[in-house]
């Protein structure tokens, strides 16, 4: 970080008053000394700043882009890491950001095109349907907590939910290798079996970090809603079929 | 400064003498809740009246729901005003849904579960449910139906989900304001004994739909039987919930009045679940043999 420079100019009085304050004891030889109360002090205070100085949250516009930038996504990825092994801790709920649940949402609703567009009213979810589901489905959920008595707040429980979409993710993208390699019962077996899976992670992760913020008699009436969720995205997966 | 005579107790004369004294002194009335349901004037009017009573449920639904009518007082644009429709615990939510799968003749569904606290999450996340249970089993029950088939290609029809969504929404919130405004209006004609608000029929019906749930699940099946048998049997118990809830409100009115009433509402109840399995489950075709082409 860069040193401050600190230029003092014009400090008189105080010195002039602590100078004959002190002189009354100290010194009592100049106690009767006056000092003009214009005298001029100049002078150069350097203090070297170290790293860890809080001005560093002041001086971030100073940063190279990358530090910026990667400061971000360290957050987002270890975001990540408490999702795959999800324990009671509270760093999902703390910073919560939502550029994490962006990114799945935008891959899953990418991954999810491509499927059986032979007859237009008969295909797969479209884009804009996908991306409505997951934030209106999150959102309907957070209102559902937060009038049931939910203590958690609105951003953090979004958070928590679009957080916990990523093994969902990574089933779809284990579905579409799968897909590629055949589409038969076999194949189907294998998809069926994944999504099950992450599917039962997904609701179990996320639940395990919105539980505790319930009321305790309500909690099957908080987790039903967000098991409802994470099954519809799980079909919209499991019927992938591509064309 | 107030002496000490004007600190003692003093007693005060009947309103009526000091009104008489003072004519023109303003008065202000203090009345009682506003929210006492007008079962409880029958409770003094028409003692003779068992029905009612047994419909009114037990002693202490008059103290919950004395001191329920106090409790909506938050103005509509706060969240607290929405907390109110949201205060069930999860064994009040079963209960609901239990009351309505197993009606008990003679016995109200409004009195005996809801009781002057009605809910907006039951209604809500069971339309939620059966919309995504009849979009999956219809798309399943097709997938079976026409699995052999060499031309049929699997399409998951996401579109029929936001038909599904709209339709049951619909029907479950529309039909009740409808009904709603024309049990005012006859109310406004005829003294209705028993009448509910907006919110309960709103209950009453969410949690009605409830067994159209594992109804839809069990459709899948693909014979006609047995689908239609499950559609009357699910239609008799939700439709005699509905009727056991509407027949003491419409009761006292003109007698065509009240059985158009209710053959309205069962008509409407009939007509959704016939049109979910006709639009949302193709119809499992009939064994044709093969053709014996004659070889020459």
């Amino acid at each position: 970080m860069t040193s401050s420079g600190l230029h003092v100019a014009g400090a008189a009085k105080m010195a002039a008053a602590e100078g004959s304050g002190a002189g009354g004891t100290l010194f009592p030889g100049l106690a009767d000394v006056s000092i003009s109360q214009d005298i001029p002090v100049e002078g150069e205070i350097t203090v070297p700043v170290g790293s860890h100085s809080p001005d560093d949250d002041y001086s971030t516009l100073d940063e190279p882009v990358k530090d910026t930038i990667m400061r971000d996504l360290k957050a987002v990825g270890k975001k990540f890491v408490h999702v795959m092994y999800p324990r009671k801790s509270s760093a999902l709920l703390r910073d919560w950001d939502l550029w994490g649940p962006l990114v799945l949402c935008v891959s899953l609703a990418l991954m999810l095109q491509g499927g059986s567009a032979d007859s237009k009213d008969d295909g797969g979810p479209q884009f804009a349907e996908v991306f409505v589901i997951i934030w209106f489905g999150a959102v309907v959920i957070t209102l559902n907590s937060k009038l049931l008595g939910g203590t958690i707040s609105f951003f953090q429980s979004l958070c928590v939910l679009g957080y916990c979409v990523m093994p969902l993710t990574v089933a779809m993208l284990v579905c579409r290798l799968v897909l590629l390699a055949g589409a038969g019962t076999v194949s189907f077996i294998i998809r069926l079996i994944v999504v099950g899976a992450m599917f039962a992670w997904s609701t179990l992760a996320s639940t395990a970090f919105l539980a505790d913020s319930q009321p305790p008699n309500r909690k099957a009436l908080v987790v039903y809603p967000i098991f409802l969720f994470y099954f519809v995205i799980s079909w919209m997966i499991l019927t992938f079929t591509p064309q | 400064m107030a002496t000490a005579d004007d600190l003692k107790f003093q007693e005060f004369d009947d309103a009526a003498n000091l009104l008489a004294a003072n004519p023109d002194a303003t008065t202000i009335s203090i009345d009682e809740p506003v929210e006492i349901p007008k079962n409880q004037h029958s409770r003094l009017q028409e003692p003779g009246r068992e029905e009612d009573d047994e419909l009114l449920g037990t002693d202490d639904s008059d103290k919950t729901e004395l001191l329920a009518g106090q409790k909506k007082s938050a103005p509509f644009w706060t969240f607290e005003y929405y907390q109110t429709f949201f205060d069930v615990d999860t064994y009040q939510v079963l209960d609901r849904i239990k009351g309505s799968v197993f009606p008990v003749p003679g016995k109200n569904f409004v009195r005996l579960y809801i009781r002057s606290n009605p809910d907006l999450y039951g209604p809500f996340w069971i339309c939620a449910t059966l919309v995504f249970t009849i979009a999956v089993s219809g798309n399943l029950s097709n997938f079976f139906i026409h699995l052999g088939k060499p031309t049929y290609h699997y399409v998951p029809e996401f579109r029929k989900v936001s038909i599904a969504a709209t339709t049951i929404y619909a029907y479950a919130w529309l039909v009740p304001l409808a009904l709603w405004g024309f049990l005012m209006w006859r109310n406004s004609k005829v003294m209705n004994i028993v009448s509910y608000s907006f919110l309960e029929i709103v209950c009453v019906y969410g949690y009605s739909l409830f067994i159209y749930i594992p109804t839809a699940m069990l459709w899948i099946i693909p014979q006609k039987v047995v689908r239609w048998v499950l559609m009357v049997f699910s239609l008799c118990l939700s439709g005699s919930v509905l009727v056991m809830t509407f027949w003491p409100a419409v009761r006292d009115d003109n007698r065509r009045i009240a059985v158009a009433t209710v053959a309205t509402i069962l008509l409407l109840h009939a007509l959704l679940a016939v049109g979910c399995l006709a639009y949302f489950f193709d119809a499992p075709e009939l064994e044709i043999p093969a053709p014996i082409i004659p070889s020459h």
